[in-house]
């Protein structure tokens, strides 16, 4: 079977990779660059647990061909910490308590980060409706918004 | 297993060359949150998939005369973030907003939910009630075609294998018209339309409608247009009488099944609710836009 050869940078470095045409862009994540941070709870985009950023844009990549990666910048959220500092919403998640099981939680923080890219003051009715994409059958959510807002806060520079 | 090939063409006519060439099943590609799940599915084997979001046209939104043309690829966050279809369009801007998550929204397109040919589908009853054209290309050219002659029946369209959908025109609007959808699902969010209502409307300056355009989701194998109820609202402000009757055509249009999301009874009583309550909002917008004022 031939593979495709794809060329894209992943979390701000250049990368290649061979890929089939119906490995979803989480297959490839996972599988072939190694990159298992993304979770797949429902690969038909119900769950949210596969979000990546693709050009900033929030997207489920079990929604996404591998293939259709090329020339493109993706973020996961290998790419979310600063080097060896977390980034206010990882942090934020941990002082909230906002995982437990944690198999939602790269998802939520990376949709997390688009939305508080493209608004940086939500309100909580805007951080819920934004989430509704993201499931977790553990925290009931409150301390994920918590988490969320908390760290909104922290991002604007407001001490909290 | 046969291999499934990838080809994102350039141009209209590269892909339209793949498509018509292709010995087996070949799927267009736009934002793929129906394609990928129904291949993951096995719903089908296609053995080529053409993406079709790096050819022009097929990505943005252009304004021509107050008219505007939207690129059947178009991300729905992109048309959700474009002011100019917001205020021109409102009812088919929030049709489309309800496609989904945010994530599906980064992806999903007018041509996919469209060609998906799903009744349930969020954005179609309100493109049906806008008038929105489809240009189609094919191997014989281009036809200009009313959305309503598109779905066929469930996961069924009238395209031929080499044709695709290249973007989307929206009449310019008389003065004093507006549109609105509604969908009734059990939740707030991320849920699949027990019943769905678009209407537009243009009025005059005492708000009698001159012009109206009324759709139906989920309550037939497709979308319906239906015209007996826009024949309801023409010539006449939107009294008590008026919304009884529209009520009534709604429920007269409706022929639903039942199933796990309600019972046929139940959906056609929700479709007079709805009906009645998207036209109150179109009417509001049409007339808030001719005074200046909000009613
Ligand atoms: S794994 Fe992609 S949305 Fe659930
Ligand atoms: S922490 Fe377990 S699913 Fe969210």
């Amino acid at each position: 079977m031939s593979k495709t050869h794809v060329t894209a940078t992943i979390n701000g470095e250049a990368a290649e990779f061979l890929c089939e045409t119906q490995q979803t862009m989480l297959d490839v994540l996972r599988d072939v660059v190694g990159l298992t941070g993304s979770k797949e709870g429902c690969a038909s985009g119900d769950c949210g647990a596969c979000s990546i950023l693709v050009d900033g844009t929030l997207v489920c990549s079990c929604l996404m061909l591998g293939v259709e990666a090329e020339g493109t910048s993706i973020t996961t959220i290998e790419g979310i910490a600063q080097g060896d500092h977390l980034h206010p919403i990882q942090q934020k998640f941990l002082e909230h308590a906002a995982l437990q099981c944690g198999f939602c939680t790269p998802g939520l923080i990376v949709a997390t980060k688009a939305l508080l890219d493209e608004n940086p003051n939500p309100t909580e009715t805007e951080a819920r409706y934004w989430l509704a994409g993201n499931l977790c059958r553990c925290t009931g959510y409150d301390k994920v918004i918590r988490a969320v807002m908390d760290a909104a806060a922290v991002m604007r520079g407001e001490t909290v | 297993m046969t291999s499934l090939s990838y080809a994102a063409p350039t141009s209209v006519d590269a892909a339209v060359k793949l498509l018509a060439g292709a010995s087996g099943l070949a799927k267009v590609l736009s934002g793929g949150t129906d394609l990928l799940i129904q291949m993951r599915a096995g719903r089908f084997k296609p053995e080529l998939i053409v993406d079709t979001k790096k050819i022009p046209g097929v990505i943005g939104i252009r304004e021509e005369n107050g008219a505007f043309v939207v690129g059947g690829g178009t991300p729905g966050a992109v048309v959700e973030a474009h002011a100019g279809m917001t205020k021109a369009w409102p009812g088919v801007v929030e049709a489309l907003d309800l496609i989904g998550s945010t994530q599906v929204q980064g992806r999903c397109s007018l041509a996919g939910n469209l060609c998906n040919a799903s009744p349930a589908a969020d954005s179609v009853p309100a493109l049906y009630a806008a008038g929105a054209i489809a240009v189609v290309v094919g191997s014989n050219g281009r036809r200009e075609v009313p959305v309503e002659s598109i779905p066929t029946g469930p996961g069924r369209t009238s395209l031929a294998k080499d044709e695709f959908i290249l973007e989307f025109k929206f009449p310019a609007r008389p003065a004093r018209s507006s549109d609105a959808y509604l969908r009734f699902i059990p939740r707030t969010e991320m849920d699949i339309a027990v019943v769905g209502c678009g209407i537009s409307v243009t009025l005059d300056a005492n708000g009698v409608c001159t012009a109206a355009r009324c759709s139906l989701g989920a309550v037939a194998p497709t979308v319906l247009l239906v015209k007996e109820m826009a024949d309801v609202l023409i010539g006449h402000k939107l009294d008590a009488d008026t919304l009884a009757k529209l009520d009534a055509a709604a429920q007269a249009a409706a022929k639903p099944i039942s199933d796990k999301r309600g019972t046929a009874e139940y959906r056609k009583k929700i479709s007079g609710v709805l009906a009645r309550r998207v036209a109150q909002i179109a009417f509001d917008r049409a007339s808030g836009k001719a005074t200046g004022k909000t009613h």
